[in-house]
């Protein structure tokens, strides 16, 4: 085995394991604090990603600096989402809490092919192709700043819940929902908060992934499962373990890429869910329900 | 200053409450007391806007509150302290507490209320940054109670406070309830501890099947053969 390459692909992934970390913390929230699962994540990704692309195209504002935006779109889009149609399924049984939010992803989805056709888009950013080398390894500059700003936002919503007077009241909406309407916290606005920050940290998620590969509508469902993966292995509802899942999950596919042709990516992150499921189903870092 | 008049309350089909009237009067404490089931938690979630009744009405300070919602039930002054204490968990004591200040107004009291709380339960300052899941079920008892006084609330309502507590710790949770009864919070406490709820309180009400079966001041349902016998098991 080539060391060198290995040491190539280590980096690829934790770079973008970093990524894949931001967009299942933000899965990962939604499901602590509503106990449902967000199956339009990978679809609200993709819209993040065109909104971040338009704004390319129609202003020439970098992604990088027009990340804000997407990840304020992709806030509101959640935020109605939860007021309009989640608030009202919170008590319904889990099966039945699927079908609306994979309805959502397909609205969303055909809402991209509408807006902007099937074709693969892949605009060329400032910093599309500058490298630098490190040792034998070659970095993607754009990758670097991806993966930093992933982490950046993951940390800023971490002291968000942490300190902030309403990260405090969505800890403990997720906590005992009972407890919280009894104390006077308006749940059902702390849910739309919730729901809109997760759907904010995989828009935000979308704009820092589109200098690194073509968008186009149908990118969507491969994001969510890749969410969903990431937090089953993290521990779900466990924030922490959904940042480290990612890098986890973004390392294992670089790696498996020495032995197994790249298009049997699934493979390796659905391999890993398996053995998840049958040696520690509550995740490596444990769940919250 | 708060009016309960033939409320019926229904979980689906089925009637928990059937014309339940009470009321509690400034500085007051009422008991409620009743076996398991029989609807005594239902009223309080009532009270507290959890459940909304078919039929009556809710009225507090002269107000219509029937319809409220929680938050606003708490804004206007009613704090109602649950039954299996329903603390936050990964919170700590102190983030617990701040949880119970949700209003401007106890907000901006918020330190002064939390050194009155201390003063309540010393314990809970041992333990402020503590996770609440932590805590013994005594103390989280206590620091339901307190996160219950940060709100400031004018009426106050516990459900079943002793339960599952050691006798020496329902000493110690009837005696603290009693001084915020002398702070002049008014209080409505469901008991299955009908002695002690009934020694702190001025009046009694019995639920029996969702319906008030029998109410009076406190000492004389101490000496009702009814109450004695079904209740006290004397």
């Amino acid at each position: 085995m080539n060391l060198a390459l290995a040491l190539q692909l280590l980096i690829q992934g934790i770079l973008l394991g970093g990524i894949y970390g931001l967009t299942a913390v933000g899965l990962s929230l939604i499901f602590g604090v509503m106990g449902v699962i967000n199956f339009a994540h990978g679809q609200m990704m993709v819209i993040g990603m065109y909104i971040s692309y338009w704004i390319l195209v129609l202003v020439g504002l970098d992604p990088y600096l027009s990340l804000p935006l997407a990840a304020g779109a992709i806030f509101i889009l959640g935020y109605v989402i939860q007021s309009t149609v989640v608030n009202r399924i919170l008590d319904f049984p889990e099966a039945m809490q699927v079908l609306p939010l994979v309805a959502m992803g397909l609205i969303l989805e055909n809402l991209a092919l509408l807006f902007w056709g099937p074709d693969h888009r892949s605009p060329s950013t400032a910093l599309g192709l500058a490298t630098f080398t490190l040792g034998t390894a070659t970095v993607d500059v754009s990758r670097l700043i991806a993966f930093s700003l992933a982490i950046a936002f993951t940390v800023a919503l971490f002291l968000f819940l942490k300190k902030s007077a309403i990260g405090k009241r969505i800890r403990a909406a997720a906590d005992n929902r009972l407890g919280a309407q009894l104390v006077g916290i308006k749940v059902n606005r702390i849910n739309n908060i919730a729901f809109g920050l997760g759907a904010a940290t995989t828009g935000a998620a979308g704009a820092l992934l589109l200098p690194l590969m073509p968008v186009s509508p149908h990118l969507g469902h491969d994001f969510t499962t890749t969410a969903f993966v990431v937090v089953i292995l993290g521990g779900m509802g466990n924030l922490l373990g959904a940042l480290v899942g990612g890098l986890i999950l973004g390392v294992t596919e670089s790696l498996a890429t020495l032995l197994l042709p790249a298009t049997l990516k699934q493979v390796v992150s659905f391999g890993l869910l398996v053995v998840i499921m049958l040696i520690r189903p509550q995740g490596l870092f444990g769940g919250r329900r | 200053m708060l009016e309960v008049k033939g409320m019926d309350v229904y979980y689906g089909d089925l009637q928990a409450l059937r014309g339940v009237s009470l009321t509690v009067g400034e500085g007051e404490v009422v008991s409620v007391i009743g076996s398991n089931g029989m609807g005594k938690s239902t009223t309080l979630k009532a009270i507290s806007g959890l459940l909304h009744p078919r039929r009556g009405s809710i009225h507090y300070l002269g107000r219509d509150i029937t319809r409220l919602s929680p938050s606003a039930i708490v804004e206007l002054g009613i704090s109602h302290v649950p039954e299996g204490r329903q603390v936050f968990p990964s919170l700590t004591v102190l983030e617990n507490l701040q949880m119970g200040a949700q209003f401007p107004e106890p907000i901006r009291r918020g330190a002064q209320t939390m050194e009155q709380v201390f003063d309540y339960f010393p314990r809970l300052k041992e333990r402020l940054e503590q996770k609440a899941g932590t805590l013994s079920g005594g103390e989280q008892q206590m620091l339901a109670i307190g996160r219950g006084l940060m709100s400031l609330p004018k009426l106050m309502m516990l459900d079943e406070p002793s339960l599952g507590l050691s006798p020496l710790l329902v000493e110690t949770i009837f005696e603290i309830i009693h001084k915020i009864s002398q702070q002049g919070t008014s209080l409505q406490i469901i008991e299955q501890n009908v002695h002690h709820a009934l020694c702190i309180s001025h009046r009694g009400y019995v639920l029996e099947d969702g319906a008030v079966a029998l109410l009076g001041p406190s000492q004389e349902l101490l000496s009702d053969p009814h109450v004695c016998k079904a209740y006290l098991g004397l």
